[in-house]
């Protein structure tokens, strides 16, 4: 009975520990996490839900979402065009230079946000390199459309190719073999095997692509010029709002946004938890 | 070779690669250009004057600082979520990607509203004479809140594959729970740890969105250098802005390729 109650002493013990590391864990994440959620649909309903539906009926704010929409419209392809591309040519084929590939394309990720637009800025602004020449032809990039989508591209691009290469590497090429061995053209094989097969992964990289190209901040910042309900979008409408003390009109705005986080989210977690198999040999993600 | 059998190594390749060049290289290049053109001198006076010192010393000294409250954070959440059940733990654990997938504006001004002097955090820390928004410790809680799950993110893959009869060997030949975690543990996880915490520091040190609100962004003591850039566009000095810009992205390639060395060491690590 002596063994018992000894053996008992330290599991007791243990108990407690864990409870204070579980206490801890979840003070950490309740503050960090919880409270700043919860802030930004407190402050939107803060003069209640006929001033919310008001502000987020207003055409400025309209106007954003459409921007918005429209720069994640034409980012989230391309870079899902690319990530095809780059992850088919990097996992299918030996070639000098693999390894500078692979880490170009994560690049972006280590670029400051500011430092992503100034680039474009440098390029294509009013005293940048082809700044005249566009000045010249009445084409506008910069503090328009066009400077928005770069500036987005250049931010999102390693999302869906950084999900592929390491499970197309993981899956090899057999499959795509066969394929053409038994007279599959080359686009064949492409929708009819290797597509589906990436399928999930790719849903996967979208997803992320997407969330940070509706998200993205600093870097369009830089190449939006702030001209209300024409290069705004959503993120930077809520900086002018926030600015000029509307505080219900830019959580409002901000609300939305969040609501893209946790649907992204759960969207997320729900292909890690049904397809987990599938997009396996993901390496650590971020951003 | 059967690799040959695939087709669209070229269209693939020279797709990828003229990508890359157009949307990534070609623009880099433009702003090392464009630094250079200031020469040597102007460079050097662009990025050492006392406000740019300024704003590089708390960008950097900040990122550092949340990058270890991280890794030591971070280890504790990925721990507990690995090895405890609690009630909410898939939730939590879900969330934890929150700050990777709320857009920097939105978490900048829930950060503000919280630790504001009205706000529901603030109001309790400003009698005790902690200041959190608009001063450097808000910069620092931005920064924090962007970073942490990189670590956790990094280190519980490792933690899930980790051993457990390491543990009770070493508590069974005598170890006690601390030395059990120093001696057997520590040295397993430190790879991750590091990567978790230069990824958060790569981060932190280039933020925008998250810290601008926060920070209420006072020249010599709450700017941080990205904040510089964009001021200096909006003076359109564009050589001065590069400059700040090759800075921060010297300090980016650095912290890069400190990760990369970090990676094939602790690949070299793991096959000891």
């Amino acid at each position: 009975m002596n063994e018992i109650v000894l053996s008992r002493r330290p599991s007791k013990a243990r108990v407690s520990w864990h409870a204070v590391l579980i206490a801890f864990a979840v003070t950490f994440l309740v503050l960090f996490l919880v409270l700043p959620l919860a802030a930004v649909f407190v402050e939107a309903l803060r003069k209640g839900v006929g001033a919310y539906t008001a502000a987020l009926a207003h055409s400025e704010a309209l106007a954003s979402i459409r921007l918005t929409l429209l720069v994640a419209a034409i980012s989230v392809p391309l870079n899902t065009v690319f990530g095809l591309a780059a992850a088919w040519a990097m996992t299918r084929f030996d070639f000098r230079g693999k390894a500078w590939l692979g880490a170009f394309i994560d690049l972006p990720f280590s670029v400051s946000p500011v430092v992503s637009g100034l680039i474009y800025v440098l390029l294509f602004g009013a005293q940048g390199w082809f700044g005249p020449w566009l000045a010249e032809h009445d084409i506008k990039l910069i503090f328009a459309v066009p400077g928005l989508v770069l500036a987005t591209v250049f931010v999102t691009l390693p999302f869906v190719a950084r999900e592929l290469i390491p499970l197309m590497q993981a899956q090899g090429s057999e499959e795509e073999e066969a394929a053409r061995t038994l007279g599959a053209t080359g686009w064949q094989m492409f929708f009819r095997v290797t597509l589906p097969n990436v399928k999930w992964a790719l849903l996967y990289g979208v997803l992320l692509c997407n969330a940070r190209a509706m998200g993205e901040f600093g870097a369009v910042s830089v190449v939006s010029g702030h001209i209300r309900g024409l290069t705004n979008t959503m993120p930077l409408h809520v900086e002018i709002l926030y600015n000029e003390y509307d505080y219900v009109g830019a959580f409002a705005v901000a609300s939305i946004l969040a609501l893209l986080a946790l649907v992204t989210l759960a969207v997320k977690t729900f292909l890690e938890w049904r397809y987990g198999a599938e997009l396996a040999a993901r390496a650590p993600r971020g951003h | 070779m059967a690799r040959r059998v695939l087709p669209g190594f070229g269209l693939s390749l020279g797709y990828a690669i003229a990508y890359l060049g157009l949307i990534v290289l070609l623009p880099l290049a433009a702003l090392a250009l464009k630094a250079a053109g200031l020469g040597f001198s102007g460079l050097w006076a662009a990025v050492t004057t006392p406000r740019v010192f300024a704003a590089l010393k708390l960008s950097f000294g900040a990122a550092v600082l949340s990058a270890f409250i991280n890794a030591g954070v971070g280890l504790l959440i990925a721990w507990v979520l690995v090895r405890y059940r609690f009630p909410g733990k898939r939730l939590f654990d879900a969330l934890v990607d929150l700050p990777f997938a709320l857009p920097t504006a939105v978490a900048g001004i829930a950060l503000t509203a919280l630790y504001a002097p009205n706000g529901w955090l603030g109001r309790w820390l400003e009698p005790l004479g902690l200041k959190v928004a608009f001063t450097q410790t808000g910069v620092l809680v931005a920064m924090v809140f962007v970073g942490f799950p990189f670590v956790v993110r990094t280190l519980q893959p490792v933690l899930e594959t980790l051993d457990r009869d390491l543990e009770e060997a070493a508590e069974s030949l005598g170890a006690t729970r601390v030395q059990t975690f120093l001696r057997v543990l520590f040295p397993l996880l430190l790879p991750a740890l590091l990567t978790g915490f230069a990824l958060a520091l790569a981060r932190a040190v280039g933020e925008y969105g998250s810290v601008i609100f926060i920070a209420g962004n006072k020249p010599f003591e709450s700017e941080i250098m990205p904040l510089l850039i964009v001021q200096q566009l909006e003076q359109y000095k564009y050589g001065e802005a590069a400059a700040i810009g090759v800075v921060m992205l010297g300090i980016s390639f650095a912290i890069l390729l400190g990760i990369g060395l970090l990676q094939r060491w602790s690949r070299r690590w793991a096959e000891r």
